[in-house]
């Protein structure tokens, strides 16, 4: 099956790259573009490790193939950060150890930026559907509402 | 996941040309949340995937006065967040708003969903209550097909192998008019309906001009309860006239037992949803 080629946005840099018609986007993401940061976990879209944004929505990478990315702009867990600083989300979850094995964090955070740039100022149930199709089987979730809870109170509210 | 030749079409008539060419070889690709988890278990082998994302028309959101179109590879998540359905066409948008997580939402479409024809699909009971219609496109042109005759089967729709749904057109419910969809899952989010049901009610002078009411996961496809319709209509909506109602829609369902749930549990929850969309239709209305 000849390559077809990916020109996107990743990151906020244009990326071209050769890529099979059968591969998901999180697989390209993973094993040609070296960005390991996104999961695969169920690869059904059932538990939310493979999240990633696209144009700035959340969604399961792993649903999706690479070249239904062409022209739009991704963004997963290791562009979230300005240069230098940590995201408050990723600043809250290292100060209160949230992460347990590790494995789903990369897809919670990415679920919970995308929920507190929509909604600054979540209520707990509005963060519990936030983060909903993200599943931990270390079951961290009181960690995670804790650290979320101090991250939109860290980030400034806009609009109003 | 199997290999498999992807076209990337830029016109719906270079995808129907596609699917002309290729018959039963080729699988449309809309979202991909229920198409890629059959092709990577294999229950789908499909040699040639026509990806429609890169088809404009299909993934356009049109509120207009006279009725919503609906794109058929709009996300669930627009219809979600869309400030005309939510107010308007209040069923949809709830329905739209269960199905799968975030992640899924945005991904997911409504064509998707009613091409996939799961009998549990949550937005076909509301397409149904609304009375919309699909617009399909094929070599022959276009054809229009109410939603009451789209579904012919568990997972089998009218649509033909070299035919397209572009489109899905709901015609404007007027003024004093009033819906929901509810359905009942075991957990909140992440999972099928045990049983979905959308009503819609029209009032006028105090009296119901027209009620529809349509239920999910009761039979081998989305089915309208008429007869309870039928008890509503042309008389004050009374506690008692949505008992009755209630009652009847129990009657036209057809359930099957399985893990979700028994045909007794199943019939009972017709009961109890068909009883609660009809009263919060009624408030939606302003009865």
């Amino acid at each position: 099956m000849p390559k077809q080629m990916l020109s996107c946005i990743v990151n906020g840099e244009t990326v071209e790259v050769l890529v099979q018609p059968y591969v998901t986007l999180l697989d390209a993401l993973r094993e040609d573009l070296d960005l390991t940061g996104p999961k695969e976990g169920c690869g059904t879209g059932d538990c939310g490790a493979c999240t990633v944004h696209l144009d700035g929505e959340p969604i399961a990478s792993c649903l999706m193939l690479a070249m239904q990315a062409r022209g739009r702009e991704v963004r997963t867990i290791e562009g979230l950060a300005g240069s230098g600083a940590l995201h408050p989300l990723q600043d809250a979850f290292v100060r209160l150890g949230v992460p347990q094995c590790g494995f789903c964090i990369p897809g919670v955070l990415m679920a919970a930026a995308a929920l507190l740039a929509q909604n600054p100022r979540p209520t707990q149930e509005q963060i519990r559907y936030g983060i909903a199709g993200n599943l931990c089987r270390c079951t961290g979730y009181t960690k995670m509402l804790a650290a979320i809870t101090e991250a939109a109170g860290a980030l400034p509210a806009r609009g109003v | 996941m199997r290999r498999f030749e992807l076209t990337l079409p830029r016109s719906i008539d270079e995808a129907v040309r596609v699917l002309r060419d290729r018959g039963s070889d080729a699988k449309l690709l809309a979202g991909g949340t229920d198409l890629l988890p059959q092709m990577k278990n294999g229950l789908l082998k499909p040699a040639c995937v026509v990806d429609l994302s890169g088809v404009a028309q299909v993934r356009t959101l049109e509120p207009a006065a006279r009725g919503l179109r609906v794109g058929a590879a709009v996300p669930a998540r627009a219809l979600e967040r869309d400030t005309v359905v939510r107010s308007t066409y209040t069923s949809l948008a709830e329905s739209a708003a269960l199905v799968g997580s975030v992640q899924v939402r945005n991904l997911a479409t409504l064509g998707g969903n009613v091409c996939n024809a799961a009998p549990s699909a949550d937005m076909a009971p509301p397409l149904l209550a609304l009375e919309a219609v699909a617009v399909i496109v094929g070599p022959r042109g276009e054809r229009r097909v109410p939603f009451a005759d789209f579904f012919t089967g568990v997972r089998r729709t009218v649509l033909g192998a070299d035919e397209i749904l572009i489109e899905i057109v709901v015609p404007p419910p007027g003024p004093r008019s009033g819906g929901q969809y509810l359905r009942h899952t075991p957990r909140r989010e992440l999972d099928i309906a045990v049983v979905g049901v959308a009503s819609q009610l029209t009032l006028s002078n105090g009296a119901c001009t027209k009620a529809r009411i349509a239920l999910a996961a009761v039979a081998p496809v989305p089915l309208r309860a008429h007869e309870a319709e039928q008890a509503l209509e042309g008389k004050p909506v009374t506690a008692e006239a949505i008992e009755q109602a209630a009652e009847l829609a129990v009657g036209v369902a057809r359930p099957i037992s399985d893990q979700r749930g028994s045909a007794d549990y199943r019939r009972h929850l017709v009961r109890v949803l068909t009883r609660r969309t009809l009263r919060t239709a009624l408030t939606r209305a302003g009865g």
